[in-house]
């Protein structure tokens, strides 16, 4: 078995994982994604190669840029990825109940 | 404990449904997304202008313990149905995020328990996404920066 393809091996990794939360809102260049970091270029380089061979990231060609994308339907293997989207709404609406109770 | 809140996501659709069942009164879940004062409670964000009318628009705004504006979010309302429906739009600001469209329906079930039903179309598949993995990605992020608290300490 190839260690790289473990995706939570990927996401293990404090850099990585910052990665993962900037592609999150938007599809970045590397080199865009590099200047979010203190570490060298090919440092960078190599976790967006690590996130790619997981296939957590996609890239897609604009021009002569390469852009990285979060690939969500890989995401999902790492333990349900819609879940903490749910869970967020769950605790509002708890919330919400909670409160409209006091008004009965 | 299971979530009372269902989430479907279709793999090819760019939308989403939110539903969930509440143990009140269909005018009181009602009241909770109408007016201000009460928006503000559950949503735990500032709300600037709400107008619950029909034309009517909303903005919200929320800052951090600093007093910095950390999310800024508005739209308009284009039905408004008490007790019935909500149809509006959602804006993020100064984010990559395009307006989405939301449909929220409202549903008695018994005198005392009714049902949420949000139906949200957003510009893209991708977008929604996205959007999607948001939580996931704060929430990676909070748990390493919790992580990086704790080992501080140790330090």
């Amino acid at each position: 078995m190839n260690l790289r393809r473990d995706v939570f091996q990927a996401i293990a990794d404090p850099t990585r994982r910052a990665i993962l939360l900037l592609l999150a809102s938007q599809a970045m260049t590397a080199g865009a994604i590099a200047t979010n970091f203190d570490t060298a270029r090919p440092t960078v380089s190599k976790h967006l190669q690590i996130l790619t061979e997981c296939a957590l990231l996609e890239q897609k060609q604009n021009g002569r840029e390469i852009y990285y994308t979060i690939n969500a339907k890989n995401m999902k293997e790492v333990a349900d990825f819609i879940e903490p989207f749910r869970k967020m709404w769950d605790d509002r609406f708890n919330k919400l109940e909670a409160i409209m109770k006091n008004y009965k | 404990m299971e979530l009372k809140t269902k989430i479907n996501a279709e793999k090819d659709k760019q939308e989403l449904m939110i539903t969930r069942e509440f143990d009140l009164p269909v005018e009181l879940l009602f009241k909770a997304y109408a007016e201000a004062d009460i928006v503000e409670q559950w949503m735990g964000t500032k709300v600037l202008k709400l107008e619950s009318k029909k034309y009517g628009s909303y903005q919200f705004e929320t800052s951090n313990a600093q007093g910095n504006v950390v999310f800024k979010a508005n739209g308009v309302i284009h039905e408004f149905v008490p007790n019935q429906k909500i149809t509006r739009t959602f804006e993020m600001e100064n984010t990559p995020f395009a307006t989405q469209l939301e449909f929220l329906e409202f549903e008695k079930l018994t005198e005392n328990t009714c049902k949420l039903n949000i139906h949200i179309i957003y510009k893209s598949l991708a977008l929604r996404d996205q959007m999607l993995a948001l939580p996931f990605a704060q929430g990676l992020n909070m748990a390493h920066n919790r992580l990086q608290d704790v080992v501080n300490q140790l330090k």
